[in-house]
Parts: structure tokens; sequence; C-alpha cells
């Protein structure tokens, strides 16, 4: 095992992207794999609603992004990577790293606009830019073992990179950052040790709310719900929290939210998700929405659903009732109710 | 437990390397629905109709894309597994508008029959796509997209099967919908694979079969049937039959009680193709034609030449297909013989095939003033008919089809599968050149070098000193690689479905390599049990040919022309 390979390992470092998968064991998969041509691709998809530390990333330390994934190239002897960046960041910022890779083994891959928030998962990611549709595939093969043009390929997060960089450098202290927005005054991009709790940040930055409240962790989309009595925790899946005033935000909005979002993510590919998300649209639309309906669907999308999109989307709304709703006496009954 | 053995909902089963949970239930009559898997293809897994619980996964497997283990268990039937199969099953139902009323797919629809057998509500969700279009392609197929549940098999069908690549999906999530490319360089052939590829008839044929009920009620019109070589080896499926079995003269039967006034059989009319084809051949041969010539009695072939690669034009023989010789016949010998004007003569064609739609309904095939066929119908449209008016297909009394024009060679059986048209001209063109002699060696008659269901076949076959260099292409996509090497061949046969006619557009679903193998083995058994086995020694299609002859009929009836990029 390399240098590099065993700091990776002996820090436990885990992927930034949301699934905290161990570095090591990707690095390692593909680093011993046989093959003439190997890839190694940096997500800066960032698509998923609330989270904005990649972007920290790109703005203020380009150049340890660029070096992460340049170790990695040479970890894993591959000649060629491909930042795969949004369309927004895109326009920011491919001047600067355009300067900074100055390599035609590095290519910048703006991701087309339809492709929407499914291309951040990893195999419609290389789907994506195969010049394919932005669609999901079987698992296994895991990308390690056959990702892009069949090739075995590493796809890591932006974050990932950056902390294989730091690491590299002994400049790694466990931290992460955590994207922090929603009803608060000092919304922005922390840096926190990776295990310390919500409470703790929200009070270190300022943002601990005065009101009553609940908050999303790990991604505006997929990610989970805890009341304010569940802080004393750590976040787990993306660094992320948003604040979300109880006074302000209606359930059925705040459902309705999250829902479109996964309906009009959602790449057609399957039944559940496919058809699920446009029926809980349509629910969520009815002056009195067939919840007993709702919840079954609900019920079904982990189970049947092709992809991790559709399986997520049960997370927030089902935290949501059950750690926030249970103190509403109208919905704790309907979801005591109808719950499946 | 045993190696090489899986549970499923407590019993063991055997499974062989690398096979499905589904294959392995199925086998054992362990009933899964599914929709979006197809043995042509590989696993999609994207209906999620055929989920199983496997003890130990997080959530829900599909059984069509899970290869059994050793030690598996596998649970097919808990509440766990009906209540979101179930539940998937109800939203596709309301993905697709029932038009159960004149849809010819209504005694086969899976969709109706696991709302039966699942108990499950067809309108637990309001139809949401009722304002969706119906794309129709010429006058033969169409992709009814308020009827589509987004499998995606006819994509597969078109693209990875046929190499044609003309539907593809627009939008995404919910808003997808499966349609025709933009890309203006991509032509539908009208092959049908898609159609026959579709679990729900979302692509169909355009049906024709309610024209066809009008015109047998119409007491004016003398209604004459005539079905491909093809059908007698595939109908029977659709009633329950095994693959392969010749049903022939039941099929004869079940059109007459469907009311045709006569039935004729198109291999007689193979036969006409094969004598006037063979000469064609041997005349460029000898003349130093265009050569290598070309097959054009394969539809969705000329369309693909006249489509993309119209340059080859001249080598498409000119003789006309068989249901279109047949057509052309009944109205000009047969109409004089019997004394029938031909304007009261009603040509009804049941074949394999979407194309032939097209192809019947072409302006230069006209002989005085008329098509010589007027309505094609499927396989498919067939059967449908004779289960809608209660006929009992399987038990009927056999009859044969009507002489004079009933009497055919194995030559124009063989016809319906890849390799049946070439292996048919080569005993003419050797009967021609050898007369009699021929007929001592029977090796000379079974050209197995043309035979089998390889994408390309090859071969020299020495027909009386000359050396034909014979080229066999199974399946459109594997015209490309053969074009670059048109130098190396004499004489190419081309079907655009693989296995020829017997795997057509029209055929009955399910359509599958595997079942192809079969119907191609039943049309070689049908040949081998023919007296003549020779298209040139058919004498009632040699006294008709003279007759067309003298009546300056010939070239009218027996040949036509092509046109660069139809659209």
């Amino acid at each position: 095992m390399t240098k590099l390979l065993d700091k990776i390992k002996k820090a436990e470092l885990r992927g930034k992207g949301g699934a905290s998968y161990p570095v090591y064991l990707k690095w390692e998969k593909v680093a011993k794999a046989r093959s003439r041509k190997k890839f190694v691709i940096c997500n800066a998809s960032e698509g998923e609603p609330d989270v904005m530390k990649d972007e920290y990333i790109i703005e203020h330390h380009p150049e340890k992004l660029i070096e992460g994934m340049k170790l990695c190239m040479k970890e894993v002897s591959s000649d060629k990577a491909f930042l795969f960046i949004n369309q927004d960041y895109y326009k920011k910022y491919s001047k600067r790293l355009k300067g900074l890779i100055r390599d035609d083994n590095i290519e910048l891959f703006k991701k087309p606009h339809p492709a929407g928030y499914i291309a951040g998962e990893e195999s419609s990611l290389i789907n994506t830019i195969a010049g394919e549709r932005a669609e999901p595939e079987l698992k296994p093969p895991f990308p390690s073992t056959k990702g892009l043009y069949g090739a075995p390929t590493i796809v890591n997060n932006v974050e990932t990179f950056y902390d294989v960089s730091l690491l590299n450098s002994n400049q790694f202290n466990n931290t992460r950052l955590y994207s922090i927005t929603g009803d608060c005054v000092w919304s922005g991009v922390y840096e926190f040790a990776d295990d310390e709790t919500i409470e703790d940040i929200l009070k270190n930055t300022n943002n601990y709310p005065s009101f009553e409240f609940f908050v999303q962790i790990g991604g505006g989309a997929c990610g989970e719900v805890l009341n304010s009595d569940q802080l004393n925790r750590p976040v787990t899946g993306s660094g992320s929290i948003t604040i979300y005033s109880k006074s302000k935000h209606k359930p059925v909005s705040v459902l309705k939210n999250w829902i479109d979002f996964f309906m009009n993510e959602s790449c057609g590919k399957c039944t559940p998700c496919r058809e699920g998300t446009y029926r809980l649209h349509e629910i969520l639309k009815d002056k009195q929405p067939d919840w007993y309906m709702f919840f079954a669907i609900l019920a079904d999308l982990p189970e049947t659903s092709f992809c991790a999109l559709g399986k997520s989307v049960s997370i927030p709304v089902i935290s949501y009732f059950q750690n926030v709703l249970k103190d509403d006496t109208k919905f704790s009954s309907i979801y005591n109710i109808n719950k499946q | 437990m045993p190696k090489n053995t899986i549970k499923i909902n407590k019993k063991d089963y055997k499974f062989e390397k690398d096979e499905t949970i589904l294959n392995v239930a199925r086998r054992n009559n362990i009933s899964i629905p599914s929709l979006c898997d197809h043995a042509d293809f590989c696993a999609k897994e994207n209906c999620r109709v055929c989920v199983v619980e496997i003890k130990g996964e997080h959530g829900l497997s599909t059984s069509c894309g899970t290869k059994a283990k050793s030690g598996m268990e596998v649970f097919t039937d808990t509440d766990r597994v009906e209540k979101s199969r179930g539940l998937n099953l109800e939203m596709i139902f309301a993905e697709h508008i029932e038009k159960c009323a004149t849809c010819i797919w209504r005694f086969e629809c899976k969709l109706l029959k696991y709302a039966r057998e699942y108990n499950l509500l067809i309108n637990t969700f309001p139809d949401r796509k009722g304002k969706r279009p119906v794309y129709k392609f010429k006058n033969a197929v169409e992709l009814d997209s308020s009827q589509c549940i987004d499998c995606r098999n006819c994509i597969d069908a078109c693209s990875i099967l046929q190499g044609i690549d003309y539907l593809e999906i627009k939008g995404k999530g919910h808003n997808q919908e499966v349609a025709p490319t933009s890309d203006r360089r991509k032509h539908c052939i009208l092959c049908g694979q898609c159609a026959l590829h579709c679990p729900v008839s979302a692509a169909q044929e355009q049906a024709n079969w309610q024209d066809v009920e009008k015109e047998i009620l119409n007491d004016k019109k003398t209604v004459v049937v005539q079905f491909a070589p093809s059908i007698r080896v595939s109908i029977g499926e659709d009633f329950g039959m095994d693959y392969g079995e010749i049903v022939t003269e039941k099929l004869v039967s079940s059109l007459r009680a469907l009311g045709f006034d006569f039935v004729f059989d198109v291999s007689y009319f193979a036969d006409i193709t094969t004598i006037v084809e063979a000469e064609e051949l041997l005349e460029r041969i000898t003349k130093k034609g265009t050569l290598p010539m070309m097959t054009s009695c394969c539809p969705g072939w000329v369309n693909y030449v006249e489509h993309y690669n119209p340059e080859l034009i001249p080598n498409l023989t000119t003789a006309r297909s068989p249901q279109i010789h047949g057509g052309g016949v009944i109205k000009t010998y047969w109409a004089n013989k019997m004394g029938i004007d031909p304007k009261d003569i009603v040509v009804v064609s049941i074949m394999p095939c979407t194309a032939k739609k097209y192809e019947a309904s072409r302006e230069e095939m006209t002989i005085n003033n008329q098509l010589p066929v007027d309505y094609v119908l499927t396989t498919r449209e067939l059967s449908f008919m004779i289960k809608k008016s209660k006929i009992d297909f399987v038990n009927i009394k056999e009859t044969k089809a009507d002489n004079p024009l009933g009497e055919y060679t194995g030559a124009g059986v063989i016809f319906g599968g890849s390799g049946g048209v070439m292996e048919s001209a080569l005993r003419t063109a050797q009967y021609i050149l050898e007369g009699d002699n021929a007929k001592l060696s029977k090796k000379r008659i079974d050209f197995h070098d043309v035979r089998g269901l390889e994408d390309i076949k090859e071969a020299e076959i020495d027909i009386a000193g000359n050396k034909v260099r014979v080229g066999i292409v199974n399946g459109i996509k594997h015209i490309k690689e053969i074009i670059p090497r048109l130098k190396d061949f004499d004489y190419i046969e081309i079907m655009t479905c693989p296995g020829g006619c017997i795997g057509g557009g029209g055929q009955p679903i399910p359509t599958s390599r595997a079942i192809v193998k079969e119907r191609i083995a039943a049309l070689y058994r049908d040949d081998k049990n023919k007296k003549v086995r020779v298209s040139a020694e058919n004498e009632s299609a040699k006294e008709i040919l003279d007759w067309l002859k003298e009546n300056n009929l010939e070239h009218k009836t027996l040949h036509t022309r092509y046109f660069k990029n139809l659209d």
C-alpha cells in the first residue's frame, strides 16, 4: 500500500457526497484493477437543494481540489480525469479552474441542463459523460469495476478530493464543511469537526433560533428531518443543515416542496419513482388528500425504486411526520391512521 | 441446501448457471407478473412488477434481473410483495388508456390478466395520458402514446435488435414519451418489431380487420384471402398450441369459417416469385447485369434501401413479392378463369408483417387501375378475428386451400424463414440450368449452407458449373456489415426481421429467438414432406406465367420499380 493510501485508510476518510463510503476501498479497488484505461471523476454536480459546500471549495480552494484529483490519478494510474460541474458553477469558475488545470488530462465537463439532480448519482453521471441519457444503471457492477466506457472509474465528491489533498500535506484535522441555510441570519458554509453536534454547530455560528423550529440535515431534499430536541448528534449524509421556522412553514407546503422536487428530478426510468412521485404530487394538490394512498406510495418507493433517488423520497417525509408533526393534532392522527 | 438450488416459497428448485429467479420460477409454473422483460433483451428492470422478497435483502428485488444463487430464499407472495407489486401495477394501469373494445390484443392483454389474477382495480388512479398523441408510420405501424407504459421495449427493438434507432425518449420523469426521433436522417422502415415487443399493444399494427369484416358482409364482393408461408407454423401459438406446430389446414378452415369466399396459399405464389427471380438472377449472371442481385420480397428491406441506400436500387430484383404476385394473378388469370369482374374481387393477405400493409398500398403495384391486394392483416389481427368469432381453431375440421391455385411446392413454404428465398431460387436456378438431371441428387435440393439462424451466412454454390457466391442477411442490423463487401457476392437475401418472416413484426406475441427456431424447423419439416420441392416444377405456376405472357400482363403483374427516399 502506498503512503497516501495508507494515510487515507488510517484517517478513515469517507466520501463526502452523502453515502460516506470509505475512500480507500474505492481507490484500492481501482488501483488494483487490471485495465489499460482508468478514469477519475470529480462530482461537482451539487444538485441537492441547500447544499453549497462544494461551491465553497471551488471558489476558495480550487488548487487543493485539482491537487486531490491529480493525486488520485497518480494513485490509481489513470491518465484521464473529468471534473463534472453544474452549469452555474461552470459559468462562475471555469476560467479560474482551466487556468489551474493547465493539463489536457483533466477535462472540465459541463453538466447538460436537462440532466438535473439525477446526473449527480454516479452511474447517471457516467452515462451523461458518455453522451447517454442521465439515468442510473444496475449495480453491481459498481463504477470501480465497470464505469465510464466500461473502464474502472473513481467517482468522488469535490470535498473528498479536497480532503485528500489536505491529508497529503498533513493538514487534515477530521473536519468537514457544513452548509447552513433556511430561516437563519448567518447562512453560509462553515468548517467543524466531523463529529460536532448539530446543536453546537448552530450555536457556534450564532444561528440557533429563538423561535420554534425544526431542521433538515444531510441535504435539502433527501435529508432527514429532526426536531429541536434531537440535535445532540452529528450531521450524517452530505454536510448541510436547513432551519425551518415552525410558524412560517405550513405542513402541506413543506411536503409539496419535497415531493415536487423529486417529481421534477425523477428520470422516468422506473415505475414507482416516475408514477409514484407524480401521484404523490397529485394527492397533495387535492383539497382532501387521500392520505392512505399517500403513505402506501411512500412505503412502496423505498421497496421497489431502481435507484437512491426514488428510495429516498420517504426519508424527509416520514421523519417530518415522526419527529415534527407528532405534536400537531391533525397531522399526527393522519399519520397514525394511515402509516404503513 | 444442495448446490445450485434455491428456495422459492419454501420449496427447493434447481437452477442453471446465470439463470434469473424469474426464469426458475417460470420453469416451475410459479406465477410472477412481468411487463418489461423480454427474452430478446437484457433485463432493464424498469417496470418493477416482478419484484420478490429475498431473505436478507433490504428492499424488494426484481426477479428478472437477479440471478439465482445457491442458498437464496425467495418469496413471491408475501404481503410486502403483494402490496408493492399491486401498487406498481395499478400505477401502470393508469398510464394505459383502455381501448379494449377495438383492441386486437384484448384476449391476450397482460394488464387485464394481472388485474384479474391479483384482484386489482384498473381505475385506482385516473388515467393520465389521455391527451398524448398517436404516432402513425405510413399505413403500417402506430405508436399510441396514450397506451404506453414506458417499459421501453420498443426502443430496444428498434435500436438494439434492428439498429434503426428511430424511436427515442423525449422529456423525463412522468413527462417522458417514446416518440420518433427528430433526426431527419433516420426513417422508420415499418418492420413492426416495436409492436412485436410491446407488452401492452401501444406499439401496434394499424389494424384493418374492421374493413375486412365489412367486405366479407358485402354480398356483391368475392373476398379472396391468401395467407403467407410463415403463418402456418406460428398462428397455432395464439390458440395455446405448441411452438412449431404446422396448422395449415386448421388455418384454411378457420378462414372459411370467417366467411372468406376463397382461400389461397401464398406459398403457391412464392413459387411464381421464385421462378421470376431465378430467371432474373441467371440473366444477370450470364449477361453481366448489375450484381450482386438482392432479394426484394421483404418490404422492410425495400424501405431501408429507398431511405438509406438508394444506390442499391439497381441491385434489387424487379420481381414483385409473393403477396403482390398473388393479388395480381387472382385479379387477372383467376378472375378471367372464373368469369368474375376483377373490380368485384377483394384480395386480403394474411401476413406475418406490418410493412406488407404499406407494400400493398404502393401505387406502382397497380394493374389496370387496381391494386393487387386490397387489405393486409397481420397474424395477430387474424387470431383476434378468429377468437372474436368464437371459432374453435384447435378442433376445427381441417380443409385444404382452394385449387387450382392451392398446390404449392416445398420451396414456396420455406420462403418464410431466413435463407428460404435463397434456397428456393437456387433450387430453381439449378433446375433451369440442369433440367431433370438435378433430380438425380437429393443433396442438391437441400442447400444446407444457407440454412440456420446466424446473423450472416455466406456460401459458394456450384450450379451447373457456375460458381454463385451467395450471402444471407438475417436481421436488418447486419446489412451494414455486408454493404462494404458487396463485391464478394452474386446474390444476397436480406430479411429485415431476425429469423425472417417467421420472426416478423406481425407474428404472435411472444416471439423470441428460441421461438423463431421452433417455427423455422417446422417450415423445413413441411418442405421435406412435399413431393415437389422445386418451384420450377410447379406445372400450374408455369401455366399461369405462360398465360400472363400471352395476355401481355407479364411485366405489369410480375415486376416492379423502386424509388429513392420515399417519405
